[in-house]
């Protein structure tokens, strides 16, 4: 183990900008990049739901 | 007799069968991305001794390395399906190029991201015009003019075949970069592991690299089959088939 209190982990032996600004950012990226993947994937669903909606009324007013 | 082979063979080239596989696919890519990284974290911060010239500021290897070979890793498999496209006319290698470049272009910015906030401590500077650097900003901008291109051109089958010529001429840089660091002089540090000579670093940092590569690789193959998904569905909305999807239906 290579720290002795939460506070020097988070110190990372005076790098802390450096460590913590490049995993952050990689953290923030990865979480958001499946998120918005996701919303695109819900999104087209939503859009051929409405489709086949519209579909299904076009075929009743006949 | 043949003709019937053939097709069995492209079974899962088609979108339409490719969806529900991929669909099955991604939870396990989502397990193992975790597996690997929460192993891969630990080593990093706990496992990894500090190092003797860098202290703890080396940490940002953990990353660095990963994005920088999936940035390159990715740009190979996307030209693969480009050319695949090209040469077999297949629908689904121009919608999986397309589905990899969001990834690739992600990890070639957290790889320079990474590098200049290891760069400025260590060096001096965020960012120097040297070979290996500016190779990998080339990459970058190579992911970006592919993702516009295909992007400005309204035909689907047009813009994966514009595309795919794009990433194939864009291939040439991926040697360049790899091998910046012995052709020119540079600032940046020569690899920590290569394919011939046994690695220059201590084992459990090693490790840790390997297994945070590994959390990186099944997190982009994850992503590109969510991606994918989308596509196709995009894609095919006029088809039957999508029409009778159940998550189309309900």
């Amino acid at each position: 183990m290579n720290w002795g209190s939460p506070a020097e982990f988070f110190a990372m032996g005076g790098y802390a900008l450096y460590v913590w600004g490049s995993f952050g950012v990689c953290a923030v990226a990865l979480v958001m990049e499946p998120i918005l993947v996701s919303k695109r994937q819900s999104g087209v669903l939503k859009s051929l739901r409405r489709a086949k909606l519209a579909d299904e009324l076009d075929e009743e007013n006949k | 007799m043949n003709e019937n082979k053939l097709v069995h063979w492209f079974k899962y080239a088609s979108p339409q069968s490719f969806y529900p596989l991929a669909g099955k696919m991604i939870p396990w890519f989502w397990a193992l991305t975790a597996v690997f990284g929460i192993a891969g974290l630990w080593i990093s911060f706990f496992v990894a001794p500090t190092d003797a010239q860098q202290g703890e500021g080396y940490r940002i290897i953990f990353i660095h390395v990963p994005t920088s070979w999936m940035s390159m890793f990715i740009y190979i498999v996307l030209a693969c399906w480009a050319g695949l496209g090209l040469a077999l006319n297949t629908r689904l290698s121009g919608m999986m190029a397309q589905a990899l470049a969001p990834t690739g272009a992600l990890m070639a910015f957290l790889s320079l991201w990474t590098g200049a906030f290891w760069g400025k401590p260590m060096w001096g500077t965020w960012w120097v015009w040297d070979a290996r650097l500016t190779s990998e900003l080339i990459l970058l901008f190579l992911y970006l003019g592919f993702i516009a291109l295909q992007a400005a051109i309204d035909d689907p089958r047009r813009a994966d075949k514009a595309g795919a010529i794009l990433a194939l001429v864009g291939v040439v840089n991926v040697p360049i970069i790899y091998f910046s660091v012995k052709w020119w002089n540079t600032l940046h540090q020569g690899s920590s592991v290569s394919m011939t000579k046994s690695p220059s670093m201590a084992t459990t940092m090693l490790w840790g690299m390997l297994l945070m590569a590994l959390c990186f690789w099944m997190y982009s193959i994850a992503v590109a089959l969510m991606r994918v998904r989308a596509i196709i569905l995009e894609r095919e909305a006029h088809t039957e088939w999508v029409k009778l999807l159940d998550e189309v239906k309900s």
